[in-house]
């Protein structure tokens, strides 16, 4: 396992260092090399590169999310602890991404539309789901009941539930009360779409090396706290030195 | 096991598993039963103390004053914002309700209890949607004449929907809070708890409660859409709700 982890560090590292020379330079050489990036975008200049990283990002955050509803209702059905781990590994992660697409909106936003932040359809949509995905990571922390993994995984499901809502009324919200909507819409250009994609795949690629450490970090805390829980049951001194 | 006994009485049976598919449920014990009368225990122990109400009568007072102060009422664009602010108030109003909910049930072992017994958990669970459901409806047929008073509304679009409104949206607020509620019960900060739970699936409902008052109000547009949304997304997470309240309540 440990030698595939690396393997997979070597090939995640690759595929980021090309996937981000891709996105911020047309042409770039790796060596001997010379690889074709991502042309400069006619309207909005080099800012527009900004893109690879704010779509990839929500794209990799609802792959994340998605797992995590997977996971929740698999918990609930088998109640399987592997499952309630990567429930809440996914959920983590994904905010983590889902930040990362709130926070290079407005930096996108600031230089082409002159304004930080504006109430259009694809920036609250994903503000209301790093809202729901919060909560339940809330919820995650603070209960103290022994079940926590099925009320997270209930949760897990009604917020997932929620998410068409969310779409719907904000569409029809914006359709109501027009703004200009951020990142524009219409057809991309091949070599722009080829960018994102590789882009895409290195996001997932980083994004599932640190779900599985994660995954492995959480799995060995729950093993010391059952450890831990089995010696005071048993009533050994937890420590030599406190043994009397 | 009747043996040991040696008296007249009648000897101790463990009841069989088939025994209890044998016995008419009686209306008391039927479903429909259990709500209704955990409904009138808690709309009695309601009435007798007016804990609740009263503390929420009050905090949504004190959120209209509040209000009145930040969004000048005698300015035209106070009317748009109306709606929005309106259910602000029954909002928080509303959580006010809600974080008490289960509180009752835990002094004195009583969520134990009723785990324990045959009775179902939504008959549990309906009947306390609907006791909060009431509650907040009164407090929204006594705060809506302040506001309307407060902030000179009248509506120009059909005044009949916003009944609608106003029952679709409180029952989308009350089905998720109570349930959401319930979760909260082992939680350290519950309290807080029940908001940060609540808010964020809650801001669909929202925006359609807000934007369909707002459209009644200013008759500018239809408010259908936001109404139908508002029916659509009552019956889903009622489901839901339903659905997910049965290991809810045995996890905690």
């Amino acid at each position: 396992m440990k030698s595939l982890y690396s393997i997979l560090v070597i090939i995640t590292g690759l595929l980021l260092i090309y996937a981000m020379s891709a996105a911020l330079m047309p042409e770039f050489h790796l060596g001997p090399l010379t690889f074709q990036g991502a042309p400069t975008e006619q309207t909005m200049g080099s800012v527009q590169r900004i893109f690879y990283y704010h779509v990839p990002s929500a794209w990799t955050a609802f792959l994340l999310f998605f797992i995590n509803l997977g996971a929740s209702v698999y918990y609930l059905i088998k109640r399987c602890q592997t499952a309630d781990i990567l429930a809440l590994v996914t959920a983590e992660v994904g905010v983590v991404f889902c930040t990362i697409v709130l926070v290079t909106g407005p930096i996108w936003a600031r230089p082409v539309w002159g304004i930080w932040w504006t109430w259009d359809m694809r920036l609250t949509s994903t503000l209301v789901l790093w809202l729901i995905y919060v909560s339940y990571l809330f919820l995650r922390k603070f209960s103290t009941s022994g079940q926590t993994p099925v009320l997270a995984a209930s949760l897990a499901i009604l917020g997932a539930l929620c998410v068409p809502f969310v779409y719907f009324s904000i569409w029809f919200f914006r359709t109501q009360h027009p703004q200009p909507v951020m990142g524009g819409g219409g057809s991309i250009d091949p070599r722009m779409l080829h960018v994102l994609l590789v882009n895409w795949l290195a996001f997932s690629c980083f994004a599932f090396l640190v779900c599985w450490s994660r995954f492995r970090l959480e799995k060995l805390q729950r093993e010391l706290d059952a450890a831990h829980a089995m010696r005071s049951l048993m009533d050994e001194p937890a420590h030599p030195r406190s043994a009397r | 096991m009747s043996g040991t006994l040696g008296t007249s009485s009648p000897p101790l049976q463990t009841p069989r598993p088939e025994a209890a598919a044998e016995v008419p449920p009686s209306a008391a014990s039927a479903p429909s039963g259990i709500t209704r009368a955990t409904l009138l225990k808690d709309l009695r122990l309601e009435w007798r103390s007016k804990d609740a109400i009263n503390s929420m009568l009050f905090f949504s007072l004190l959120v209209v004053v509040v209000f009145s102060f930040s969004f000048d009422p005698s300015a035209e664009e106070s009317r748009q914002i109306a709606g929005g602010l309106v259910w602000v108030a029954f909002l928080f109003a509303a959580v006010v309700a809600l974080n008490q909910t289960w509180a009752r049930e835990l002094r004195n072992q009583v969520l134990d209890a009723y785990r324990v017994s045959p009775a179902p958990a939504n008959s549990l669970f309906l009947a306390k949607v609907i006791g909060n459901f009431i509650f907040v409806a009164v407090l929204e047929t006594l705060m809506t004449p302040l506001f309307i008073i407060f902030y000179r509304l009248r509506a120009i679009g059909p005044a009949w929907q916003l009944l609608l409104v106003a029952a679709l949206g409180t029952w989308a607020l009350v089905v998720n809070g109570t349930f959401f509620a319930a979760m909260s019960i082992r939680t350290r900060s519950r309290e807080i708890m029940l908001p940060l739970l609540l808010f964020p699936i809650s801001i669909p409902a929202i925006l359609a409660m807000v934007q369909a008052t707002a459209a009644i109000l200013t008759g500018e547009y239809s408010a259908r859409f936001w109404i139908v949304l508002l029916g659509t997304y009552d019956l889903v997470f009622t489901t839901g709700c339903l659905l997910l309240f049965e290991t809810v309540l045995n996890a905690e």
